[in-house]
């Protein structure tokens, strides 16, 4: 909109900045008690258009407090380099759609080894083209890691999440919080 | 053996072409001290480089920097010219190659998405019709499931809305599960949303085609529609 200058009155926002804003204002109940003693480490994957694209850390800097509010402070393991000078993972601009296969995964070994280097078993994607590019580099160089959108992990914090809203959660969340039934607790 | 390059062959027409289109972007300032291409995850593919692409342009050899499949591998993250000294904006240099290629020659994929954005409103090529019964069959599953959410409310179009949301169109074309969650949460935070149903694709697969008439089309119609149509405050990326 603003590359062609079309005018408009709406202001234009991130679904991130306002999980953020819903938290801290309490509107949205969260918490991290679910993950204290299973200490499972999450880390992210900074989207360039809500990072180094809009010239400031603000809405990765959220995305931070979300995914800590969730997940636990001391269970968050970030990436270096991370936020504005993120390295892309390699699925933007079109790459997954846009047939140099090989270049696009070799592109994305260095998302791969940052992913690694974390230790972390779960991969919060607020992108879906990160979240297929980061999935398929799992895959393809033999990760052990699962890739979660945002929404998955915040829903199940809240003891929200349905049987079939489980696709990438990994063995160990499969069934948490279902009961036996198979309906949510 | 390389063959050395002669430059007095050589005019800058890309440059200057380029130049023009982005006065900002200072390509004569470039020091070649290769910070670009020192952080860039694309630097030797296909043996190419950001630094090596921008010296070409700067040395005249249009014609191998438009043959060259690198721009295509690229994906304009812009983590060279944040690093870059003097700010040189490789990203939109790179576009504009995209842009010099003929539209039936760029990448068929990125193209495709394309064209049906601009027809459907969505890369998919969803109808809007098939949409709006995605949406309403998953809500329907989820009020029957959970009887904390048989109050859910998903609406289309709903004027007045404080906000309308995109979609990533491959969630309901390929995971509509992946709707629910994102709903709960709304519904939990008693948000006021609606889904437009024109050009509600969150993706957009012009800007990667670097077909910029069909970019504005697709901004200027969703805009359109937002504003005089549905008359919501807020416009919500979700992803």
């Amino acid at each position: 909109m603003r590359k062609y200058n079309i005018p408009h009155t709406f202001e234009f926002k991130s679904i991130i900045e306002l999980y953020a804003q819903w938290i801290k204002d309490g509107t949205l109940k969260v918490n991290s008690d679910w993950n204290k003693d299973l200490k499972i480490k999450f880390t992210v994957q900074d989207p360039c258009n809500i990072g180094r694209k809009i010239g400031t850390n603000k809405i990765v800097d959220d995305l931070r407090f979300v995914v800590k509010a969730v997940v636990g402070e001391e269970n968050f393991v970030d990436m270096v380099p991370n936020r504005s000078n993120n390295y892309c993972c390699g699925g933007g601009g079109g790459a997954l759609q846009g047939g140099h296969t090989e270049q696009r995964r070799a592109y994305g070994k260095v998302k791969f080894d940052q992913i690694i280097e974390t230790g972390a078993k779960y991969v919060i994607t607020p992108c879906h083209n990160c979240h297929a590019q980061i999935e398929d580099m799992c895959h393809h160089y033999g990760g052990n890691y699962h890739t979660l959108h945002l929404w998955t992990i915040i829903c199940l914090a809240m003891g929200v999440l349905g049987e079939n809203e489980r696709t990438y959660l990994g063995p160990d969340l499969a069934e948490f919080g279902l009961d036996i039934e198979g309906g949510i607790q | 053996m390389a063959e050395a390059i002669k430059l007095q062959e050589f005019t800058c027409d890309f440059k200057d072409e380029v130049a023009n289109r982005i006065p900002e972007a200072n390509f004569d300032l470039c020091l070649t001290c290769g910070t670009c291409t020192g952080g860039c995850p694309a630097s030797e593919q296909y043996g190419m480089d950001p630094r090596k692409f921008l010296r070409m342009l700067l040395l005249g050899m249009d014609d191998e920097i438009k043959k060259s499949p690198w721009a295509w591998v690229c994906t304009m993250c812009g983590r060279c010219m944040s690093a870059c000294p003097m700010k040189i904006n490789i990203p939109k240099f790179v576009y504009n190659v995209r842009a010099s290629w003929d539209r039936d020659k760029r990448p068929k994929g990125i193209r495709g998405s394309c064209d049906q954005h601009i027809k459907a409103g969505n890369a998919m090529g969803v109808p809007k019709e098939d949409f709006v019964f995605t949406v309403e069959d998953v809500a329907n599953e989820i009020r029957e499931a959970s009887p904390e959410f048989s109050d859910l409310e998903i609406t289309a179009d709903r004027v007045g809305a404080y906000m309308a949301l995109n979609q990533n169109s491959r969630e309901p074309v390929t995971e509509p599960d992946e709707l629910g969650p994102l709903w709960k949460i709304l519904h939990r935070a008693k948000a006021d949303w609606t889904y437009p149903t024109v050009m509600w694709g969150g993706e957009n697969y012009c800007m990667f085609l670097a077909d910029d008439e069909g970019w504005r089309y697709i901004m200027e119609e969703f805009v359109y529609h937002i504003e005089h149509n549905l008359k919501c405050k807020v416009v919500v990326n979700t992803e």
